[in-house]
């Protein structure tokens, strides 16, 4: 069976390990010029993070958010399992006491642990939650090494073309154009999110760390070479222009109250995208005729992927007529 | 009945829009509220103006009234400006006025307040002022053409409840033709019931609702508490006292000494 992906973001590409999984023969179209170039992926923090999740979000993430730290390892090996560290400062310790009470599988830890955990953070928490069976990846490494292993199984890839559907024959087509299909999925939102790449010798950490704050939910992800992402803004807006110094100024004051070396680091990189969510935030997988849309990952694109791949990959190759079956698998999603 | 500005309201719930988890959670919780005002940040939701519009088309498909505010405006032009922009976008020349004077507290700023609410009531809006219970700035306000006002209850966000009774309730006495609409602070049901047994006219609330576990259960518990409050404080409550006071005469008991 012959299947287009559209979109070659992160849930284009898991959908095409999927695909390809159950035998189909598939081809990445995407506009963008490269990999990363167009998806709103290439921004994410890449938190494996189900249970820390729960704060905000409902109990269906955590639940297939869970498979994603295996998948990811599986097809990347790019998986770190640290866990994850919540931390507040003393005066917001009503935020604190709140996700505790909304989130689940963490060890309530004092000042010393948290030393132990992260030494450079000694002396400025007294107390934390350690979610000890998450874990991160970095997006744009998981990403390429999605794309080698896809390439090294037969996979095309064409970068700087236009989904045309006339070009793409009578093939099975999986749209994963994020906020861009909203032509096709008119209830899909963007939310705007604004981020940071910084570099800093002065300050090593070994897993996320989330500052719970009540105007700014901040987290910071550890990179590879002293280079840290710093995240991430959440705004009911599609506009796509660059990062407000007001965010800029936001997540810099976050990192600061985090640890003040954060204050000395050299800013790399500054963004902001477009998020693709549906009223609800959370995803769906839909066919309808010949076309499986996945969309709506929203803030869990690394943690949600996994599962709408395998669900989408199960719709695309079933024979056309079975489409009502689609129909429950949408309302089940 | 309620009355804002030549405007009927039934429901003495007003919420805002922000931080829940989810737009479809958010219209389920204002289902459940029976508001019929929900306020909208312009300002930290648009980014450019067009762009914000599947969020604000989704609250506009609630069949609601929408009461846009300058939300993290800190000096008056920002707000002014923002009041412009809001009218534009909303079509409503209702403006909820905040200025806002100091970054921890975000305590209004009364003075920019008053000069705010000046400027905009001259140039036709409708002006709900967010401020404090302060008597003279209420007065201020009520000069500068607001007819009703929006004492804090708390600090934005802080869930503390009524922090100064003594002060609401004089504002109250004070202003008793004049809607009076508790914004901000509310933690619990419970403080909005006591807010409406102070006569209070309506309560405005967002983060109770938003940030609880179950925001549509809340969002239902608020209602409730707000009507309950409204029919203690029509009826007439009882004044405490210090002595006991039986419930049942003792008068004509047996005496079995």
């Amino acid at each position: 069976m012959r299947v287009t992906v559209l979109g070659a973001g992160v849930a284009g590409l898991t959908s095409a390990l999927e695909l390809v999984r159950r035998g189909a023969t598939v081809t990445i179209v995407d506009r963008a010029a490269a990999l990363g170039a167009g998806a709103c992926s290439w921004s994410a923090g890449g938190m494996l993070a189900p249970w820390c999740e729960r704060e905000s979000a409902e109990p269906v993430v955590a639940t297939r958010g869970a498979v994603a730290l295996d998948w990811w390892d599986e097809a990347t090996g790019a998986v770190t399992r640290h866990g994850t560290l919540v931390v507040a400062p003393p005066r917001d310790s009503a935020e604190f006491t709140r996700f505790a009470r909304r989130t689940e599988r963490y060890e309530t830890i004092d000042g010393d642990r948290v030393a132990e955990l992260e030494p450079d953070l000694a002396g400025r928490f007294r107390a934390g939650l350690f979610f000890p069976d998450e874990g991160h990846l970095e997006p744009r490494g998981a990403l390429a090494a999605l794309e080698r292993s896809l390439r090294e199984r037969g996979v095309m890839f064409r970068y700087g073309v236009e989904a045309d559907p006339a070009e793409v024959g009578d093939d099975a087509v999986v749209d994963c154009r994020g906020f861009a299909a909203r032509d096709a999925l008119p209830d899909l939102r963007g939310v705007r999110g604004e981020m940071l790449v910084v570099r800093t010798d002065e300050i090593r950490l070994s897993r996320p760390v989330r500052l719970l704050h009540p105007r700014i939910p901040f987290y910071v992800v550890p990179r590879a070479g002293g280079v840290f992402m710093l995240g991430a803004t959440m705004i009911e807006s599609a506009e796509r222009r660059g990062a407000t110094a007001r965010s800029v100024v936001d997540l810099l004051n976050a990192a600061y109250a985090l640890h003040p070396a954060f204050g000395e680091a050299e800013i790399l990189e500054v963004r902001a995208d477009v998020r693709p969510a549906f009223p609800d935030n959370l995803p769906r997988v839909e066919r309808r005729g010949r076309t499986t849309y996945v969309n709506g990952l929203y803030r869990h694109g690394f943690l949600l992927s996994p599962t709408c791949a395998q669900q989408a990959a199960e719709i695309a190759t079933r024979p056309e007529d079975t489409s009502h079956e689609a129909d429950r698998e949408r309302r089940r999603a | 009945m309620l009355n804002f500005y030549g405007v009927e309201i039934a429901s003495r719930l007003l919420l805002g829009t922000a931080q829940y988890p989810s737009p479809a959670i958010l219209a389920d919780a204002a289902r459940a509220s029976g508001t019929e005002i929900l306020t909208v940040s312009l300002r930290r939701e648009s980014g450019r103006l067009r762009e914000g519009q599947d969020f604000w088309g989704l609250i506009a498909d609630l069949g609601v009234r929408v009461l846009p505010n300058t939300a993290g405006c800190h000096s008056v032009k920002e707000a002014v400006t923002t009041a412009q922009m809001a009218r534009e976008v909303f079509g409503t020349s209702w403006i909820k006025l905040e200025v806002i004077g100091e970054a921890d507290t975000l305590q209004p700023d009364v003075f920019g307040l008053v000069e705010a609410a000046r400027i905009l009531t001259s140039e036709g809006f409708e002006v709900f002022p967010y401020t404090t219970e302060d008597l003279v700035v209420a007065e201020r306000l009520l000069d500068a053409g607001c007819k009703l006002l929006m004492p804090w209850g708390a600090p934005i966000g802080t869930g503390m409840g009524l922090n100064n009774v003594y002060g609401l309730r004089s504002l109250r006495a004070h202003f008793p033709d004049v809607p009076l609409v508790i914004d901000a602070g509310i933690g619990r049901p419970s403080h909005a019931a006591a807010a409406m047994e102070l006569g209070y006219d309506a309560v405005l609330l967002n983060t109770a609702v938003a940030k609880a576990g179950d925001p549509v259960a809340m969002a239902g518990a608020f209602a409730r508490a707000i009507e309950a409050g409204r029919a203690g404080f029509l009826a007439d409550p009882i004044e405490p006292r210090d002595m006991a006071a039986p419930s049942t005469p003792v008068f004509g008991r047996a005496s079995l000494a």
